[in-house]
């Protein structure tokens, strides 16, 4: 019987279920805030998620030359020394995931906002031709070749679009938006040492059990993961609360043009809130990499669905919600495996999403981050 | 002058709102616009806070061409504005709110505070509401808070986009009331209205707006007696 299974293993399921909802909290943080503030789904922030995966690795092996799969072969000898090394590796993660997202606003987005310049249309255009030719050629090179020889007669195209409309469509940011993405997963595909293939990355610390909680082994990697997450939304509160930038994003999110007039500078308000966004997803990456151990060029993939699910179920736009629609669903993933099998996992997910959003068309906690006092 | 505006012209697409309108803003003064719906009132004054293109032109502030400057420098130089509509942010508490009016200037808590203060000696009713969210307040508080929150940035040019509107008539006259007040602190005040007659007897001098151009000027107590102007905006 799986029913048994369910309650043998429940708080085993409700340990590892928090902490994979953690990790899709922090991911829903970026959405939402995007959201919140641009009313734009950012749907290459699966992408800042996976490039932050790469920047965790690439701190652990190459930055701190920590060796594979070697137990015991830790190059650090105390725990203030492996707390340093974990800060490290997130910080690492942060940068890349931070960089990433704030370039992906320059190139992808801040161009086609107002009345979409020339730039914004040759980028859109590249990126539309990148994406159509994926869906007949197989070859990364040949897209490219193919898309760059598309985007003077698509960018045309565009620009009388452009000209005609008082602001570039709705529609434009999506395209540049999918376009981008698959246009990151391909690059890492093609630059990184294992091109298509699974990534190993390091284990930073041993995986003991550190103490038993109603039957349930708790591990510590697992604690790590909840306590960082926990950390990381309450620093980015009071950021968003305290701080006179988390201020402007809020004020942005709630009321663009007052906010220009009371002189908020709202395009240095639209790159900061990226940032928060990427930050979060490196921090993300990096407690993904600590429990899974691996990264792939196209990870960011289901974990981004998964996150913007999140997003969605807690309430799009609101940053309480991204943590309660996170938790939520790890922990529902994890019951619905126990009692289904772990193949129905990522259908139960979206079970979910549908009957919540049937009740609540707002999600759970309803309320925007334009509404809401986050 | 203070602010002086030349021959502006601004579009929302192919629709010309504004149609080459003159007017100024002396030191000290509280000068109004006056006009009907759609006349153009609003687009003039989010044109001069920098959130409209302007397609032909100039806007100087204090002898210095800032037509092609953004917001934010302006709220810097002292241009800082209450708009139609209030625009306070609902999420944000009263004082949240207020100390978005000093978000361009940043500085000190104790600035910050003396500030405040200032604002609740005008408006009292803010100070009991302080960590109330914006969105619950009244549309007579929040457009106290609106003003307020204006102040804050202590602007040296004070855009006022229908701050009557919707008001209950004593709360009409208490609000012309604060801003002679304020006035009277030497901050020069630009009034957009519709409610004529009330800003007519408040200002030194007034500009009649009709769909996108000026028509009439004069000093607020000439437009009183114009018998155009009763006919039109003072009903009769
Ligand atoms: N965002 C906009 N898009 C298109 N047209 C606009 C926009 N805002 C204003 N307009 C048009 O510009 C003209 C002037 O509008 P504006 O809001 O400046 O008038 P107003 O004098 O403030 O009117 P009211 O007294 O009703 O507030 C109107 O014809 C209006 O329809
Ligand atoms: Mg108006």
């Amino acid at each position: 019987m799986r029913d048994w299974l369910l309650y043998r293993t429940f708080w085993d399921l409700t340990i590892t279920g928090l902490a994979l909802g953690s990790i899709y909290s922090l991911v829903a943080l970026g959405y939402t805030l995007v959201y919140g503030v641009l009313r734009l789904i950012n749907f290459a922030h699966s992408e800042i998620f996976m490039v932050g995966t790469f920047g965790a690795l690439m701190a652990s092996q190459e930055f701190l030359g920590i060796p594979m799969l070697e137990d015991g072969g830790y190059p650090y000898r105390t725990g203030f020394m492996l707390l340093v090394f974990l800060v490290f590796i997130l910080l690492c993660a942060m940068v890349f995931s931070g960089l990433g997202a704030v370039a992906l606003e320059r190139v992808a987005y801040k161009s086609l906002r107002g009345n979409g310049d020339l730039f914004g249309a040759v980028v859109l255009a590249f990126l539309t031709g990148f994406v159509v030719s994926m869906v007949f050629v197989d070859d990364t090179l040949a897209n490219v070749i193919v898309a760059a020889i598309l985007t003077a007669p698509i960018t045309m195209g565009y620009m009388s679009l452009f000209r005609r409309g008082k602001q570039s469509p709705r529609l434009a940011f999506l395209i540049s938006a999918i376009g981008a993405s698959t246009a990151i997963a391909e690059a890492m595909a093609i630059w990184g040492p294992e091109k298509r293939e699974q990534y190993q990355t390091p284990r930073i610390l041993e995986k003991d059990v550190l103490f038993s909680f109603l039957g349930a082994d708790v591990r510590v990697d697992n604690v790590i993961v909840i306590v960082g997450a926990l950390l990381m939304m309450v620093a980015l509160t009071l950021f968003v609360n305290k701080s006179r930038l988390g201020r402007g994003v809020r004020a942005v999110a709630q009321d663009a043009e007052t906010a220009r007039i009371l002189g908020v500078n709202v395009d240095m308000i639209i790159l900061v809130t990226f940032a928060l966004g990427g930050v979060m997803a490196g921090g993300a990456a990096m407690l993904f990499t600590l429990v899974y151990e691996q990264s792939r060029f196209n990870i960011g993939f289901i974990l981004g669905v998964k996150s913007f699910t999140a997003a969605v179920l807690g309430g799009i736009g609101n940053l309480k919600g991204a943590l309660l629609g996170g938790l939520v669903l790890g922990l529902v993933e994890n019951y619905a495996s126990a009692v289904f099998g772990g193949q129905w996992k990522d259908v139960v997910a979206f079970v979910v999403l549908l009957v919540v959003l049937m009740f609540r068309p707002t999600g759970l906690l309803g309320e925007s981050l334009g509404r809401a006092r986050v | 002058m203070l602010l002086e505006v030349r021959d502006l012209h601004v579009f929302y697409g192919r629709i010309e709102a504004l149609k080459g309108i003159s007017f100024g803003v002396n030191q000290g003064e509280i000068v109004t616009l006056i006009g009907a719906n759609g006349a153009g009132k609003t687009t003039t004054m989010r044109t001069i806070s920098g959130v409209r293109t302007v397609a032909q032109g100039s806007i100087f502030f204090e002898g210095r061409d800032i037509t092609g400057i953004a917001p934010h420098e302006r709220v810097k130089l002292g241009i800082c504005q209450a708009p139609e509509g209030r625009g306070i942010f609902p999420g944000m508490t009263v004082r949240e709110n207020l100390e978005m009016g000093t978000y361009v200037r940043g500085g000190k808590d104790s600035q910050k505070s003396a500030d405040l203060e200032h604002v609740f000696h005008l408006f009292p009713r803010l100070k009991e509401r302080i960590d109330q969210n914006g969105g619950t307040l009244s549309g007579g508080e929040q457009q106290m808070l609106a003003i307020g929150r204006a102040l804050m940035s202590r602007p040296r040019l004070l855009l006022l986009d229908e701050p009557s509107m919707g008001l209950a008539p004593m709360l009409i006259a208490q609000i012309f009331q604060i801003v002679r007040s304020i006035n009277e602190e030497g901050i020069s005040v630009l009034l957009v209205e519709q409610n004529a007659t009330q800003a007519l007897r408040a200002a030194n001098r007034a500009y009649v707006l009709e769909t996108g151009y000026v028509v009439k000027s004069g000093s607020g107590s000439e437009l009183l007696d114009d018998p155009a102007v009763r006919a039109a905006y003072l009903g009769g």
